[in-house]
């Protein structure tokens, strides 16, 4: 299981703050591909271009690998300050 | 120290914290940063900010680490609200002492350049007409490369 929270204009867009994967994507960039079969909107809001990504609450990229438990989340740029 | 909070602060309750007792340090430089009525070209009536509780506070440490890694400092702290604020309202305090001024002011602008590329917060800003998520500037993204 691993869980999958997003935020800002991406939760927004995706009607979504948090989901579940019960699959077992080998990295970051195979849960990207796996959230892409949700549908159009899910891929163009999780590319790779638009959207940062988390694991375990630090950046990472896409070539992360992820275990069981792990919390991946997607982003978009951030803007504090 | 580091906080993320929805409660103004008070700027000089902060400086006097970051010198009480603090007999070794003989510089401090603070910063504030304010909603802006302009922003984008936009008249701004006011901003939601969005944070990811947890890795915000994460993000931030690790920015005060790799600040310490560089320069010899005495106090950080850093305060970010969150939630609605209005043109004008305080949005974030970076407070820094050091031995000699020069530390203090490169630590602080190291410090506001990646807790802007780096920590987990979305504002999100009302104007007259729309509420629209605000874009990353690539500006920031340069400034943040150059250290």
């Amino acid at each position: 299981m691993i869980k999958v929270l997003f935020f800002a204009k991406i939760r927004e867009q995706l009607k979504t703050s948090e989901i579940v994967v019960n699959e077992n994507p080998e990295t970051v960039g195979d849960l990207r591909k796996l959230l892409w079969l949700n549908g159009p909107d899910w891929k163009s809001n999780l590319s790779n271009d638009t959207s940062l990504v988390a694991v375990n609450q630090s950046l990472r990229d896409d070539s992360m690998p992820l275990k069981q438990g792990d919390e991946v989340a997607f982003f978009p740029p951030v803007t504090g300050g | 120290m580091i906080q993320v909070q929805h409660d103004d602060f008070d700027l000089a309750k902060e400086y006097s914290a970051l010198i009480e007792s603090n007999h070794s340090d003989g510089a401090v430089v603070t910063f504030v940063g304010l909603v802006r009525d302009f922003n984008q070209g936009n008249r701004i009536l006011g901003l939601n900010l969005e944070h990811y509780p947890g890795m915000t506070e994460k993000a931030l440490q690790e920015i005060v680490l790799d600040a310490k890694k560089r320069w010899e400092l005495g106090r950080i702290k850093i305060i970010h609200r969150i939630g609605q604020l209005a043109v004008n309202e305080q949005i974030v305090f970076v407070g820094v002492t050091s031995k000699h001024r020069a530390n203090a002011f490169a630590a602080t602008e190291f410090i506001m350049d990646f807790l802007k590329t780096k920590a987990p917060f979305w504002k999100k800003e009302t104007s007259e007409n729309h509420q629209y998520w605000v874009d990353a500037k690539q500006s920031d993204h340069k400034k943040a490369q150059q250290w």
